[in-house]
């Protein structure tokens, strides 16, 4: 049996090779999240947004921009059969789950590292939130990672591919988008970044990303049995 | 086999059903703030408290099934979720009232538990397109469970983001300790709860029950070479 950091190294590179080559899911992202601020800036009719404005127009573009790339994420695996092979390798099947998650870990990591400058730029006087955000968006990314990467493995499996990850994963993130907004509400306060219960919402992140990895891991093997 | 016991379990959810709904209207004291109004309690919170266990019974019944392998307990994880989301359109109903009538308006944001409710009610909801997107019954009966077990996970944490998320708590109507409720309405409120549980129990052994009958209808049609008139794609899980 390989090891299963071997076999999570080949998935992950296998991706994020597959990705450099073709740039079908980044490229789409960033660029729909930019639009996304832009329709914002007219549909909320504000040129500069702070506190809870800020942290819900940031967090609502993310993850719908995440929604692209979880979407596609098992797309190749399942048009070219990648399934088959994975279950006639022998490794272990949560590599796979490993390896899809870090790897939409590093989708949602490139895209923040595009998007959240620009977003500062467009609608923030200051840049002095960014280094406790990027904290936030971290422990964010890994919660998304996790549900996405469970719910997309299952979604590509059906017959509604495209509607079924976002109907299923919108109401999971709930809590995610509850701790996440509420963490960088007082960061982007106009008054200048404070830390209103910033360690609670940070522990919450971590519950939730805690939660779901376990059971990412626990169910993941039910998934691929056929 | 599954309708063992549908008689006795239904008159006796029919008695203690009479007897809850008598209690709330002629034995309750009416509450010196609501008046009236408050005895819609007595119906709404035993359908959540009911809802939300019959939730983790789901998720806990696909464990089952993932463990063992036996769709059976498929089947008892989508009963279970199938009539606690029913159970769960009451409460959002039922708690609506309420929050008028209290209120003054027929959604409250600030009210944690009613807004957790929803979300957990949302993300059960899509089960159902969830489960029937899928083709294959028996990779269906697999990711449904699977469905439950994670929604399981969710139920719990949901409520402690939204609890924390409220700058203001509203007084709960159990205090921590000792229960804030006279003698009479605690009565009063067990009773109702152990009838909406029985009538819960009863309408999963109903729908068991049909469940297993129409399987074998179908068994036997196939046995005599006759298809089933108009069989639908949508295919409940079925008890063998």
């Amino acid at each position: 049996m390989t090891p299963s950091r071997v076999a999570f190294a080949a998935i992950l590179g296998k991706d994020l090779r597959a990705e450099l080559r073709t740039l079908q899911s980044l490229p789409a992202m960033a660029l729909f999240a930019v639009t996304t601020f832009v329709i914002f800036r007219f549909g909320l009719d504000r040129t500069s947004l702070s506190g809870s404005m800020a942290s819900g127009v940031l967090w609502a573009t993310l993850l719908f921009a995440s929604l692209l790339a979880i979407n596609r994420l098992f797309v190749a695996e399942r048009e070219e059969g990648g399934f088959d092979a994975i279950r006639l390798a022998p490794i272990d099947r949560s590599a796979l789950f490993a390896a899809k998650g870090a790897a939409l870990l590093v989708y949602l990591s490139v895209l923040e590292l595009i998007v959240v400058p620009i977003f500062f730029v467009f609608f923030l006087d200051s840049a002095t939130a960014l280094l406790p955000l990027a904290a936030v968006l971290l422990l964010a990314n890994f919660g998304l990672a996790a549900t996405g990467t469970l719910i997309s493995s299952m979604a590509v499996n059906s017959r509604a591919r495209d509607l079924l990850a976002p109907l299923v994963l919108l109401p999971l993130v709930i809590p995610l988008m509850i701790a996440a907004t509420s963490a960088s509400e007082p960061l982007l306060a106009a008054g200048g970044v404070s830390y209103d219960r910033f360690g609670t919402w940070l522990l919450v992140l971590g519950l939730y990303d805690l939660v779901f990895l376990l059971v990412g891991y626990a169910v993941f093997d039910f998934l691929l049995e056929d | 086999m599954y309708g063992n016991g549908l008689r006795t379990f239904s008159i006796a959810t029919v008695a203690a059903l009479a007897v809850a709904l008598s209690l709330v209207a002629f034995y309750a004291p009416l509450d010196a703030d609501q008046g009236f109004v408050q005895k819609i309690f007595y119906l709404h919170v035993p359908l959540s408290i009911v809802a939300l266990c019959g939730f983790i019974a789901g998720g806990v019944f696909a464990i089952a099934h993932l463990r063992s392998g036996n769709r059976r307990w498929d089947a008892y994880s989508y009963v279970c979720i199938h009539l606690s989301v029913i159970y769960g359109v009451g409460v959002l109903i039922t708690g609506s009232i309420w929050a008028k009538a209290s209120w003054g308006h027929w959604w409250v944001w600030d009210e944690p538990t009613l807004v957790s409710f929803l979300i957990v009610f949302l993300m059960y909801a899509t089960y159902y397109p969830f489960r029937y997107a899928i083709e294959d019954p028996e990779r269906q009966a697999r990711y449904a469970s699977v469905f439950a077990v994670t929604a399981g996970a969710f139920v719990p944490l949901n409520f402690l983001a939204v609890r924390l998320a409220e700058s203001l708590v509203h007084p709960r109507v159990f205090a921590t300790t000792g229960g804030g409720l006279p003698g009479s309405m605690m009565l009063t409120f067990l009773v109702s709860l152990i009838a909406m549980a029985l009538l819960w129990v009863t309408l999963v052994k109903f729908e068991l029950t049909a469940k297993s009958a129409s399987g074998q209808l179908k068994r036997l049609r196939r046995a005599l070479n006759a298809p089933a008139p108009g069989s639908s794609s949508r295919v409940a899980p079925e008890v063998s």
